[in-house]
Parts: C-alpha cells; structure tokens; sequence
C-alpha cells in the first residue's frame, strides 16, 4: 500500500523537488498508466446522467434550435407569425445578453432596456440623419454602448447585489426619459422611417427573419463561448465569492464592468436589428417592463446555462400570443404561471450544468511538462 | 532583504486596537508560524498584508516594493497567495474550476481565438485543466474532481483552497488555520504537504493553533498578544519564553500552571 500523500523522497529524505506527482516518475520518463484508485475521478456516489439529461446537454441541441428556427417559416410564415417570431429571436439576444450579466457575474441589472434603447436610437438617428444604410451604423453603436456602459458601469458596479440592481433601475429610467424629452430622439413619439438593413425601405420580412436568426444564433454561440473562457471562469468566480476571487489577483471591479460592456453590446446590437423591424422606435418601447420581462426569461430558463436562457426567452415572448384566448387575464395567468415554476423549480426550467465533461475530468495524457517546482521558479525568473 | 517585511502596522476597528505597532519579517523560501491568543491580531495581520484590510498606518513591503494599501488583487499579482480562516470556496462550481482560479493571473487567451475556438484556445485551456490536475494531485485530494466543491468533506475542501492558492504559482503563501477542523490522518498529510510546498522554493506564513503542528514545522514563530509582537525566533527558543507562557495563561500563575502551560504551548 503507497500512501497517495507522501511524496518521493529525494537522496537525503527530503521531498524531491522535481518529482512531478507522488507516483515517483521519473523526470523525463513517460508517465505510467496511473493507478488512480487513490484518487477516483468519479466516487462510486457520483450520479450518472440520465439519457433525457445526456440530451438536453448535448452539443446537438443547438444545432437542433437552429435548424428548427430555420425550419419554422416553412410551415408558417404570415406576417404576424413572421412578426412573433422575429420578436422572440431577438428577445432571445436580449437574453443571452443580460445572461452574461445576471447568470455569469451575478450581477441584478435592472435597467437592461437601456442598453437596448441606446442601440436602437443611436443606429435609427444616425441612418436617418446621415442617410446611410443600418448596417453602415453598427460600428458606431458598438462604440457608444460600449461608451454607455462603462459610463453607467464603472460607478454603480462597485455596489453590492441590492443596490446595484436600484441603481441600475435608476439608469434603465433615466435613458428612457431622456429619450422622451430629447429634440433628436424625437421625443414622446419616437423616430420613424428607419431604413433597412441596406438603406432601401423595410426588408421583407421572411429574409429579416433569416438574418435575425442567423445574427441571434451568433450571439448566442459567441456568448456561451465567453462563458467558457478565462473571463467567462472570472464572471464566475467573482459571482461566487469577490473576495477569494481577488485573493486569486482576479479585480473584481474590471472583471464586472467586462460583464457589463458585454452585456450592452449583446442588448445594443439587438437594438439595431429592433429598430430595423418596426423602422420606428419610441420610448414606450423601453419601458422597465421590457427589462423586467428579459430578466424573468433569464431567471425562469436557468441563470448561466445557455440553453435555459433560449428555451425561457422564447417561451416569456411567445406565452402572451399563446395565451390570447384568455384575453384580459393574460398576464395575470402568465404572473400565476412563473409564480408555480419559480416555487417548484427555483434553479430555473433548465439549469447550469454545473458537471465537468469526461473529457476535462479525466487527466490528460499529455501532462504538464513542468513540475510543480520548476513551474514556480519559471514564474520567479 | 526579506521577501515581506512588515513594519510598525497599526490598526483600529472603532476604539479598539487590532494591531499595535506589529512588526515581522517573511524570509525567501522561510516557514513562519505566527501564534497568539485569540484577538492576538494574527488574521488581521493577514487581512492587512495581503490587501483585505487597509492598515491605518505603518508598512507592508514584498520583496522590497511597498504594497501598503494596495488592493488584494494588486498583491496577489506581485506573487502572493493565500486560504481563509474558513474555506472560502467557489461553492456552485466544480472542484477543477476552482483550481483553475489560480492559473488566471499567468493565463492569456485573446478574445478572438475564444469566440472562434482556434487550436489555440483548446490548447489554453487544456494547459488549464492539466494545471488544475497537477495541482489536485499535489494536495493529494481524494474525492470528485467534476462535481461542486461544496459537495466535498471539510478535509477535502481545505486541500482544494490549498491546491487554488498553488495554482498561482506564489512565492508567499498564506496559510490561515490550516490544521483547524482536521483529524489526525488529516492533520499529519498536512505537515507533510506544507513541507512539500516549502521544498519547491515557496515561502509559507501560517497561522495556527495546532502548537504541536506549529513546533514541528516552523523555521521561525512570531508571537502576537494585543497586536504586538511578544516573541521572535526558532520554535524551541520561543516556547520557553516567559512573556509568551504569560500571554497565553495570563499573569499571576503559580509554577504548577506555569509547567502546563509550557506543556501547551510545547505542544505536549
């Protein structure tokens, strides 16, 4: 019986420092199959998926999505079923966006809208004024909601959870009424004639919903793929615990603003594609309900799991058309409705998966050429 | 030159006094151990050093720059790492993301190979992953890498707050009672494991009341009382040192308790 805990010892009894593990291998010599019955990747309690839960994690589920979202104009496409389903491709941008913010880094934003808002303005104004297409326009609104949210970010995010999510209602508010009262947001009615996507009058409507899939579908891989990256673990681990996080020379308050910015530009971009299919935009659009209604899709799919938030976001814009049969009491039952999921299910319809892969939970074979010692001296040199 | 000097560091919450002018050095590759009663000011010492708390005066120096004030981040940057009196885990992510909280100052990874997933991401975070195992390894977990953290043994949970502070790679590694809540197989892999990190070059601080533990392994013990330093030096010089049998049992003591007391603090 080796003890897993004792290190080999050098020639004077002392650890050998360059000793990789506490196999003994050599330095140099290729490590031997291990026997890792000391250190089980997977304890004999560690519960094995179900085939349902293998699904709903696979890779092919978005691929899926996809082509059922491309799928769908072949089996409805009037006007109004074109319309709802654009509106909920871009709700789910929304979401994925906002995602970023409330289901990576934990932080409660409240004014999300605004973010929406800034792109949605920002790209109407400058294709009327300028008389260039919308396209033309989003580079410059990529600048400003990055701009607008390390303007409202880098004050309010060094508050904490409650405070954070009032001030950030105070902001949501603020751009609102300042597109209310502004002359060249054209004030209460808004601005209209927004010109396509190419400049020429409205796309039709089968072909914007095309580019907004495809434009969403985007969004959405590129947002679930930051989480997964160094930031991505960052947002978390700030989300988790600022301090132990800060310990590990992570700065909180960069890391969250990051968040942010990317969380505005996710909502601005949406903006753009917003103003495109209505070719008017107006405050009344903006309203805190809309951010309230995009954080509802994100808590109800599963904060920080991707897929939830998809599934929660077309599920929050589709259930007032669903529920047209009963009229004047849609929200109320809509209300009811997340009231019972939200007390049976609190971790959202879809939750993080918060496993490791086989993958990553196995040791690779190739092993870090470097030992624990020498990897500390070449970060002391 | 030590690679932390501390300096005359003062510091009050409301009207009383956590540290009181204390002053200790960490040398290159040194285990400290400091001690002292409960309230002695040794976690407020920590919180002071590694940026937590700003003291109210006095100086903190990492390898000759001063870091006084600076942010917990800042000084972990410059190299230093350290645990939480209680495990202050990532508890809703698993066991390797929390290793892999230590890589994040070292690792680089552009925005553009993480939105395209080129060969160079995967490689990025299959260095990642390693690192986080080698590291698990090291500590000698035992117990499920893929699952949350929290849903690990208290013994275990400690050894993943340990392997995280390794993972950055620190030349001063704090340690903030290490042996607290440990049985004694726990315990004795412990002493084992900090010598294992002192063999790779690191320099160790530690706070503990474990004094068999303390005796065992420190080079050199500073003893607090009030926020002052009381006592300097090897572990063996130390424990026979009036004042600090004093701090512990209090003025007064007659010379039957005095020789318990000097069981206690030998560790006996």
């Amino acid at each position: 019986m080796s003890n897993p805990l004792r290190p080999p010892r050098g020639p004077h009894g002392a650890p050998a420092p360059d000793s990789r593990d506490h196999t003994g291998t050599p330095h140099g010599a290729p490590p031997p199959p291990r026997p890792d019955s000391a250190t089980p990747v997977e304890p004999s309690g560690a519960r094995r998926p179900t085939p349902a839960a293998r699904l709903l994690e696979s890779r092919h589920i978005g691929w899926a999505a996809l082509t059922a979202a491309l799928a769908l104009p072949l089996v409805i496409a009037t006007p109004y079923a074109l319309n709802v389903m654009t509106g909920a491709a871009l709700f789910v941008m929304l979401a994925v966006g906002l995602n970023i913010v409330v289901g990576y880094c934990g932080l409660l934003d409240l004014g999300y809208a605004a973010f929406f808002a800034v792109g949605a303005y920002t790209s109407g104004i400058l294709a009327i004024e300028l008389d260039i297409p919308l396209l033309a326009t989003v580079p410059a609104v990529l600048v400003v909601t990055v701009v607008a949210g390390l303007v409202i970010g880098a004050p309010t995010l060094r508050l904490r959870s409650d405070y954070l999510a009032i001030v950030t209602l105070g902001f949501g508010e603020i751009i609102r009424i300042t597109a209310t009262n502004l002359e060249i947001t054209g004030g209460p009615s808004g601005i209209y004639g927004i010109p396509g996507l190419w400049g020429d009058g409205p796309t039709d409507p089968a072909l914007f919903y095309y580019i907004t899939v495809g434009v969403v579908a985007l969004a959405v891989l590129f947002a679930a793929r930051l989480g997964r990256s160094r930031l991505g673990r960052a947002w978390r681990f700030v989300r988790e615990d600022e301090d132990a996080a800060a310990a590990m020379g992570i700065r909180p308050h960069r890391v969250k603003l990051a968040a942010y910015v990317a969380g505005a530009v996710w909502g601005g971009l949406a903006g753009v594609l917003f103003g495109a299919q209505l070719s008017a935009v107006s405050p009344a659009s903006f309203t805190f309900l809309w951010s309230a209604l995009v954080l509802m899709a994100v808590v109800l799919g599963g904060m920080g799991s991707t897929p939830g938030v998809v599934a929660g976001a077309i599920a929050i814009s589709l259930a007032p058309e669903l529920l047209r049969q009963v009229q004047d009491y849609r929200f109320f039952v809509f209300g009811v409705l997340l009231i019972v999921v939200m007390v049976l299910r609190p971790q959202g319809l879809w939750p993080q998966r918060t496993r490791e892969s086989a993958r990553t939970a196995a040791r690779s074979s190739a092993r870090p050429t470097g030992t624990p010692a020498s990897v500390a001296r070449e970060e002391s040199a | 030159m030590s690679l932390l000097e501390v300096e005359d560091l003062r510091l009050t919450f409301g009207g009383v006094r956590a540290l009181d002018g204390l002053s200790f050095t960490v040398g290159h590759g040194e285990i400290v151990s400091l001690i002292g009663p409960n309230g002695a000011g040794k976690t407020s010492a920590f919180n002071c050093v590694t940026g937590f708390y700003r003291p109210d005066s006095g100086t903190v120096r990492f390898d000759a720059v001063d870091v006084t004030g600076r942010s917990p981040a800042a000084i972990a940057q410059l190299g230093v790492s350290r645990t939480f009196q209680n495990p202050r885990l990532f508890g809703e992510l698993s066991v390797l993301d929390n290793v892999r909280a230590g890589t994040h100052l070292w690792l680089r990874q552009r925005m553009v190979d993480v939105l395209l997933h080129t060969p160079r991401y995967h490689r990025t975070e299959q260095r990642v992953t390693d690192e986080a195992h080698m590291w698990l390894d090291f500590v000698g977990l035992r117990g499920d890498r893929a699952g949350l953290v929290r849903h690990l043994p208290y013994g275990e949970q400690r050894r993943v707050e340990i392997a995280r502070a390794l993972a950055r790679r620190p030349r001063l590694l704090f340690l903030d009672e290490p042996a607290a809540g440990l049985n004694h197989g726990e315990r004795t892999e412990l002493v084992d494991l900090i010598r294992r990190i002192s063999a790779q070059g690191t320099a160790l601080a530690l706070i503990e009341h474990d004094m068999g533990l303390v005796m065992e392994i420190s080079q050199r013990v500073v003893v607090l009382d009030f926020g002052r330093r009381i006592a300097d030096g090897p572990p063996a010089q130390v424990r026979s040192t009036p004042r600090v049998i004093e701090a512990y049992l209090g003025r007064d003591t007659d010379d039957s308790e005095l020789a318990a007391a000097r069981g206690v603090i030998r560790g006996d």
